[in-house]
């Protein structure tokens, strides 16, 4: 044959794709925050814009440097580092000084995601190990929350500590009533929009519900880990408050549950594969979440569940894992024999 | 089973898990098949079927007829190969075969005649057991791609009571038209092979599965079947949603029948005879002019192909007299497959023969050839989800690599039938077939050890 000829590729079946692509994927997930940056700047103002920018940018930055150091091939072009930007960002008060997200940053990217491995291998959420580093180390700045639009920086409660402090052998509902009347806290109708103190993605249920549907639409995420933690927080918060709506209401939509269900416990490598799987560890964060908050000293309790959970992952992965095609039938063979 | 409306399209009975949703691109799906013209020479390997290979018959200069056995075997798991052009063995020696190996090979230069073997008569079929041989005779292997001798399949012990035949015309592969073609060309002999079968082996029911994106296949095959309402009334037409590996067996199974096969098992298992709508129609044929398995079509498609079409085939062609055929390439491809996009191997070069399992030649450029570049897996679990045997071809590549022969064989590694839905869905491109048969190989040096 002519030399010149170029020699045919052999590869493995199969020889079609989908189009499907990490970056794609990462992609899909940055266009379902983006209704909850908006939210964020809108409801506390530029600096919110800042805390996003920085904590984007760092996180970009670092991802850029570790995989220089460590000689891997450079990665940003996946765009994970943006997401854990942004979701870094989401969990932050408005308040918190620049030099903190960049710390976080470094956090989330250097400590838990490169240094385990890269994309897919980190043990647990990066952004939420973060934010739990700044938590545990900076309490009074990361719990420094202020009220929406007031940039004369009036310090607020979030919702959520309102509640922890109510007293569930009482008449909940009338004393929740009692807190809206006098302003405290905000009517329902403002929970649902975002107008209310505490971090800068989790305020705006709005916002973070039609992200999560784009997600769900586009099927990036499944609805079984969401479904399962928002359901059991929802069902044990109504029995333990004696059946106040009004409380499980305002549980649900006050905290960080909606970003947490959808955008972080969701996150492919600290989350179960197979369906079991999934609905254990929707509940598991379901149950912690209801407890931290309920009995703990804390008023909110997302992200040490999702963490907990985490770290749970590859136990619950081990326990539920899938039975192949034909096995249940080959095994009662057995028996019978 | 006997309230089943003889008039009505079945739906399938159970969904199954996993799939994937992949483009049809049946391009030559109006192309009447075309006979190609006999070859030069053809190049016939001693081995085309699952199984043991054939001893020649023939040494060089001996002079053959079409239909003449020029290799067979005494194992048990082998058929017959047969002359596919009359003329003289120019040689007998080892040829590489489209998946990398060697194997002995007759090849046949052609005397342009295609002189009939005197010996070929239909044979006479009174019972299952003639059937057997007979369909050994012919060197039938199962049309559809794997190469699974036929009489194989159809040899069913007591024990195992057979009361259901599947006949796969679900072609889920892209691009492959042939079994289409077949249903539409040949829809006759298709319900003569059925009835056959169906007299000689007393099936309380023949399902006939096509994927419901050949509206016209089910038309005209009910059409017969309605027909022939009194003669064969237990013969179904059964739409199954398009969705590949819809045609493999297991899932052919589970679809038409709600049964499952058991791990390791045959559709024989669950009661089940599952054959490829060619096979059926070739059996037909076979029984009323005694002609052996010599050519088959085959869908020549891919963007590359400047006549996409569907071919008869001697057995034996060379691909490069195939793609010359078809009027050679119009650009210049940088993948050619023997086989489904899917499942089908890429092959070097075209000097390898088109063989009795070989149902389609695709080639593609670069745009068309399926790469993606590599990169880490992100645990996102569409692999797993799209495996339509609930397998996790990442854990299974993870002990792979650290040759853990027990945790393979507890994870169901042997069950994989490497449809390639896993590596199909995966967003990082990883190789995951190459993976799954590394795993095996893995499995099979443990067990010798």
């Amino acid at each position: 044959m002519e030399e010149e000829k170029k020699l045919l590729t052999v590869s493995a079946s199969p020889h079609v794709k989908s189009p499907a692509t990490v970056r794609g994927i990462m992609l899909d997930v940055i266009i379902s925050l983006i209704p909850a940056v908006f939210a964020g700047i809108a409801v506390f103002g530029g600096r919110a814009a800042a805390v996003i920018a920085v904590s984007v940018a760092s996180c970009v930055i670092f991802e850029a440097i570790a995989v220089k150091i460590m000689k891997k091939p450079m990665c940003i072009g996946d765009l994970s580092a943006v997401i854990t930007g942004l979701l870094l960002a989401f969990n932050l008060p408005v308040t918190i000084p620049l030099w903190m997200c960049v710390l976080g940053s470094f956090v989330a990217i250097v400590v838990v995601k490169q240094l385990f491995g890269g994309i897919g291998q980190n043990f647990a959420n990066p952004a939420i190990t973060a934010r739990i580093v700044l938590l545990v180390s900076f309490a009074s700045a990361m719990t420094n929350f202020t009220s929406p639009k007031a940039f004369d920086a009036v310090t607020s409660a979030t919702p959520l500590s309102f509640l922890g402090n109510l007293d569930r052998a009482g008449d909940i509902t009338a004393e929740i009533m009692k807190l809206v009347g006098s302003g405290d806290l905000p009517d329902l109708f403002k929970m649902f929009l975002g107008v209310r103190a505490g971090c800068i993605g989790e305020v705006c249920s709005a916002a973070l519900l039609l992200g999560a549907v784009y997600l769900m639409v586009r099927r990036v995420i499944s609805p079984i880990i969401p479904c399962c933690f928002i359901g059991t927080v929802t069902v044990m918060m109504f029995a333990l408050s004696g059946g106040s709506f009004y409380f499980t209401v305002y549980e649900v939509l006050g905290g960080g549950l909606l970003l947490g269900a959808f955008f972080m416990a969701t996150d492919y490598s600290t989350s179960p594969i197979n369906k079991k799987g999934k609905v254990l560890f929707g509940i598991g964060c379901g149950i912690i979440t209801s407890v931290i908050r309920l009995y703990g000293s804390l008023p909110e309790g997302v992200s040490y569940s999702i963490l907990l959970m985490n770290v749970m992952c590859p136990l619950i992965e081990k326990f539920t894992a899938p039975k192949y095609f034909g096995f249940i039938k080959s095994k009662k063979k057995k028996e019978a024999a | 089973m006997g309230k089943l409306r003889p008039d009505a399209i079945l739906k399938a009975v159970s969904k199954g898990r996993g799939g994937i949703f992949v483009s049809h691109n049946k391009l030559t799906a109006e192309n009447e098949t075309v006979r190609m013209p006999d070859p030069e020479r053809v190049v016939l390997p001693m081995l085309q079927h699952i199984g043991a290979p054939c001893t020649p018959t023939v040494k060089k200069g001996d002079s053959v007829a079409v239909g003449q056995v020029i290799g067979d075997s005494d194992k048990f798991l082998s058929v017959p190969i047969h002359a596919s052009v009359s003329g003289t063995v120019e040689s007998v020696s080892d040829v590489k075969l489209a998946n990398g190996t060697t194997a002995p090979a007759v090849t046949i230069k052609s005397d342009g005649e295609m002189r009939l073997f005197e010996g070929l008569t239909p044979p006479v079929v009174n019972s299952k057991e003639d059937l057997i041989k007979a369909v050994r005779a012919s060197g039938l292997v199962g049309l559809g791609g794997a190469g699974f001798p036929s009489f194989v399949k159809l040899t069913v012990s007591p024990e195992k009571p057979i009361d259901t035949l599947i006949v796969n015309a679900a072609e889920c592969e892209p691009y492959i038209t042939v079994d289409y073609r077949e249903c539409i060309e040949n829809s006759w002999n298709i319900m003569n092979g059925v009835y056959t079968l169906a007299e000689l082996y007393g099936f309380k029911r023949v399902i006939i599965a096509v994927e419901d994106n050949k509206p016209q296949a089910i038309k005209i095959l009910k059409g017969i079947a309605d027909k022939d309402i009194d003669k064969g009334n237990v013969v179904r037409l059964m739409a199954l949603k398009s969705r590949y590996p819809q045609g493999a067996e297991k899932m052919m199974v589970l679809s038409a029948t709600g049964r499952k096969v058991p791990a390791g098992g045959l559709p024989s298992d669950v009661g089940c005879i599952v054959m490829n709508v060619g096979s059926v129609a070739f059996v037909a044929r076979y029984l009323a002019t005694g002609k052996p398995l010599i050519s088959r079509t085959v869908t020549v498609s891919g963007d590359c192909i400047k006549n996409p079409m569907n071919l008869r085939v001697p057995i034996g062609t060379l691909m490069q007299d195939i793609v010359d055929f078809c009027g050679g390439f119009i650009k210049e491809p940088v993948k050619i497959l023997s086989g489904g996009p899917m499942m089908g191997t890429a092959i070097t070069d075209l000097g390898v023969p088109l063989l009795k399992s070989n149902n389609a030649l695709l080639c593609f450029s670069k745009k068309n050839a399926g790469f993606k570049p590599e990169s880490q897996c992100i645990h996102c679990g569409r692999c797993h989800n799209a495996c339509p045997m609930g397998l996790m071809p990442t854990e299974i590549e993870k002990y792979a690599a650290l040759k853990d022969a027990e945790t393979l064989v507890s994870l169901g590694t042997a069950v994989c039938m490497e449809c390639g839905s896993c590596a199909y869905s995966c967003p990082a491109g990883k190789p995951l077939v190459q993976h799954m048969r590394l795993a095996k190989s893995v499995m099979r040096e443990a067990g010798k050890r």
